[in-house]
């Protein structure tokens, strides 16, 4: 209990169905320190956070936390809120239509006589505006703000709630580069004019070895190491491979065969305006599949592969795309997913509970969805073939369940993936785009989906995988893209790909 | 045995058999409250004529709200329609024939127009369809604004609301007094339910799927049976099957059709049960959107001569707070806000249940503000029951 400790989180486990997604963690932080917190996706980093802001009640996870000496147990937000500790989310949580004002203040308003103080909220909104850099008249909308600036209000607002300690998850994720020296700046200067304590969660090594005092790595929801910058032992080569210096243990079964040389799909020079944003979530993006092949697509969350995936399959986001698409080397444009699973491109999608099944509808209805007129006469929907397509598949690829007739949401979540998969082979695809295949799915089914993967290319069919975790990436693809802020930061062949490299060109 | 078995089955499927019971339950609470007058066979066979406009509009909004949106507009819209087609029928002098199908294709159409701002520019089907809501009032009132009530003295157009089918085989010797045509209808009704139920029952034995066992099969055939043969028998009792529930019967059919066997069907209910995986399979959901409130104005025109030529005239209050009642039939007969989830069938039967409540409280004597708290309270029941059967089936 050491008072140069302001927060101590001791040996906290929580568990998750069948899942561990934090294993004995200890996280010390210094009074007064900027603390960086690193890793892979799933690493446990936002895990943690949520259980220190009580996101995750006490009760729901096991081990200690120590703030200012004292053992918390925090049932709510609000509990971790009182105590002074603070968390800002990469998704940021103001109302855009309220004023600048109205949101430092919302949900801690200023009352005199049961009434809300304007002119004091108005008045204590630009002091707080003036400690976080801020130069804008506090009766803005929030709306009318940049990224940038509403990243330094959610500060203000922070601040206003007399906060002991800053926490910032991916602050920088969505900033330009000016907005990012600022924010950094302003970290530093609460750090050295206020005494504030800040815990960073970073993708970006860079900014990391700039500003942090001390970095903790997690992986695998444990704690690796804890390295103090002072002692100079930072670099991003060392953070890199503490981040994924894990023993490959997930076995990928073998795959023996030819690549032909014929390039079934080629985007070129393709690039998706967001109309809404009002940028591009996609720039100049050029890339290639051969017939028979399985092109991995690395980089980290948010870094627009399920973009890029979805800019391909007919567009549903509805972006400006300028740029080539070929297939079969025909120039093609779909405008609706409909017409490039006519032409032969099928899109498993990341989220299958939120975009990919119809949870309530049952297992075969789900598999034909996409291709119903294959078993229909003049329209109407023939029940038996759809019965003997259903069988098919369940035998095919391994579905358990007691029956076709089973609602989907009654699966569990590698059979919902199967289910999923099922349904875009009956749509008989040239092209499969599986965006992070095994997320979330037990290791025993991952081996079942990478044995079905490399069945479908051994069969001639072309495989473009998304997926996070750069084992699967490394054991899968014959070819790896990595992709980084809406663009293709490289090309690796699976020989000269490695867990560090990919890291390197993905945090870029 | 059986009877453990039946009991599994009733709770397992409650939520499928729960409105038939409902129905069983209020026909016989009002069957004793009013010494048999509500059972009798003039009785039944008014409660099933006025249904009819309602029972359209509750087929047609159940679509819609599978779809996860709604049509307010249904209900003046109806009215409105009813009265073009006095007009043309009456002042225009354009033949009945004539009239049905371009009434109908104006509602297509007005059906369209409200699906535009929805589909095409993510406007609120709530807010788009009050606005015509608010349109068709003013339509359906300036229409009849010189006139007043529109008599329609067509008598092939009156029947639609209030004439039978005509009995092909009258005879006095032969059960005199009963429609003869009405039972034999009846009697191939209840061979080809028990023939297709059979079938259905089969081809899932043959693969492999649960059904239940063959003497609960045969009791559920035999309770369906009975229940078609009671109400044939009632209204052979009396001028035997009106043309209403001729066309309501089609309606259904045709409903029914499509949405468990067309491919059109299945898509609806994909919509409804997840838009965005639907669109990400290929299918249009703008265009499924256009389809349902297609198809809902199409009945909404129905409705509007239904109820036009049961009154034998079009009123200026024609078609008011039908689009309410129809909702509140649809709900009842367990369709979900959810979406993805109602049958045209228990939509139908909820519209039942609906009429019913008023035709029995009425020959009560119970006054009409009380009657609102009941269908009030019956209405709350049955959007209960539904989630919380629902919970116990997800189970």
């Amino acid at each position: 209990m050491s008072d140069t400790y302001i927060l101590e989180m001791k040996n906290i486990t929580k568990e998750f169905p069948g899942v561990k997604a934090l294993d004995r963690v200890t996280f010390s932080v210094t009074r007064g320190e900027i603390h960086c917190l690193v890793g892979e996706n799933g690493a446990g980093k936002s895990t943690l956070m949520k259980v220190l802001s009580g996101v995750y009640p006490y009760g729901s996870y096991t081990g200690d936390i120590h703030f200012n000496g004292e053992v918390q147990q925090y049932r709510t937000i609000s509990d971790s809120e009182k105590a002074g500790i603070a968390i800002i989310y990469q998704e940021l949580a103001l109302v855009p239509e309220m004023s600048v004002y109205e949101n430092i203040f919302l949900g801690h308003e200023i009352v005199k006589n049961g009434t809300i103080d304007w002119n004091e909220t108005i008045q204590r909104s630009t002091e707080l505006l003036k400690r976080v850099g801020l130069k804008i008249n506090p009766g803005t909308l929030v709306k009318e703000l940049g990224v940038g600036k509403q990243q330094l209000v959610e500060i203000a607002k922070a601040l206003s709630r007399d906060v002991k300690v800053l926490i910032l998850d991916e602050p920088t994720a969505a900033l330009n580069e000016d907005d990012c020296d600022n924010l950094l700046q302003l970290i530093q200067n609460l750090k050295h004019e206020q005494g504030v304590t800040s815990i960073m969660i970073s993708h970006k090594l860079k900014e990391v070895i700039r500003i942090a005092d001390t970095v903790t790595v997690l992986r695998d929801g444990q704690t690796i190491c804890t390295l103090d910058a002072a002692s100079g032992e930072v670099s991003e080569n060392i953070l890199i491979k503490h981040m994924v210096g894990r023993e490959i243990n997930n076995v990928f079964p073998p795959r023996d065969h030819e690549i032909s040389d014929e390039i079934v799909l080629e985007v070129r020079d393709w690039s998706a305006f967001n109309v809404q944003k009002g940028k591009n979530d996609l720039t100049d993006v050029s890339f290639n599949v051969k017939k028979g092949e399985i092109i991995g697509f690395a980089g980290l969350m948010g870094s627009g592969r399920t973009e890029l995936a979805r800019s391909i399959f007919g567009n549903p986001d509805k972006y400006r795309i300028t740029g080539e698409m070929l297939i079969n080397k025909v120039p093609k444009r779909f405008n609706h997913p409909g017409k490039a699973i006519e032409a032969g491109i099928a899109y498993v999608s990341e989220d299958r509970k939120k975009n990919g099944l119809i949870l309530i509808q049952d297992i075969k209805q789900n598999i034909t969805v996409a291709n119903l007129q294959e078993i229909s006469r003049r329209s109407i929907v023939d029940d038996n073939s759809e019965v003997k397509v259903a069988t098919e598949y369940r035998e095919a690829i391994n579905i358990k369940t007691p029956s076709l007739e089973q609602q989907v949401l009654k699966l569990s979540g590698g059979n919902q993936q199967k289910v999923q998969i099922a349904k875009w082979l009956f749509a008989k695809p040239h092209v499969l785009i599986l965006d992070e295949p095994t997320r979330g799915i037990d290791v025993g089914a991952k081996y079942e989906i990478y044995t079905i993967m490399n069945k479908l290319v051994e069969e001639g069919m072309s495989i473009i995988m998304i997926s996070s975790e750069l084992p699967e990436v490394l054991g899968m693809s014959d070819r790896v893209y990595v992709v980084s802020e809406g663009r293709i930061t490289g090309e690796l062949p699976i020989e000269e790909a490695t867990q560090e490299k990919i890291m390197q060109l993905a945090t870029n | 045995m059986i009877l453990n078995e039946l009991k599994t089955e009733l709770r397992k499927h409650i939520r499928d058999y729960g409105m038939y019971i409902a129905l069983f339950v209020i026909f016989i609470i009002f069957g004793i409250m009013t010494d048999g007058v509500f059972l009798s066979p003039r009785n039944i066979s008014n409660l099933l004529n006025q249904t009819g406009y309602l029972a359209v509009l509750a087929i047609g909004v159940t679509l819609v709200i599978v779809i996860r949106h709604i049509d307010l507009s249904i209900g003046f819209l109806s009215g409105f329609l009813g009265a073009i087609s006095a007009i043309l029928m009456v002042f225009a002098n354009i033949p009945v024939f004539i009239v049905i199908p371009v009434v109908l294709f104006l509602g297509v159409l007005a059906g369209l127009l409200t699906a535009y701002p929805v589909a095409k520019l993510g406007i609120p089907a709530f807010v788009a369809s009050l606005a015509g809501w608010l349109i068709y009032r003013g339509a359906l009132l300036l229409s009849t604004l010189r006139t007043g009530t529109i008599i329609i003295p067509n008598k092939t157009f009156n029947a639609l609301g209030n004439g039978f089918i005509p009995d092909l085989f009258a005879s006095e010797s032969f059960l005199p007094g009963i429609h003869k045509l009405t039972l034999l209808i009846g009697i191939i009704a209840i061979v080809l339910f028990i023939m297709m139920r059979t079938k259905a029952r089969r081809m899932k034995v043959a693969y492999g799927f649960e059904v239940v066992s063959q003497s609960l099969y045969i009791l559920q055939m035999a309770f369906f049976a009975l229940m078609i043969a009671v109400v044939t028998w009632i209204l052979a009792g009396y001028n035997g099957i009106s043309w209403t529930l001729v066309i309501v019967l089609v309606v259904v059919a045709i409903y029914s059709f499509v949405t468990k066997k067309t491919v059109l069907g299945r898509h609806i209910y994909a919509v409804g049960g997840n838009p965005e995986a639907a669109e990400l399979s290929g299918i249009n959901v703008e265009k499924i959107t256009f389809i349902v409130f297609g198809s809902m104005g199409m009945l909404s025109a129905l409705s509007g001569m239904l109820f036009a030529s049961r009154l034998q005239s079009a009123t200026t209050t024609a078609g008011t707070l039908f689009e309410l009642d129809a909702i509140a039939a649809a709900y009842i007969g367990g369709v979900s806000a959810a979406g993805g989830v109602g049958s045209v069938v228990s939509s139908l039967i909820g519209a039942i249940v609906y009429t019913s409540l008023t035709s029995g409280m009425n020959l009560m004597g119970i006054d009409i503000s009380s009657q609102y708290i009941v269908r009030g309270i019956v209405l709350a029941l049955a959007v209960i029951f539904d989630v919380t059967t629902r919970k116990i089936g997800t189970k």
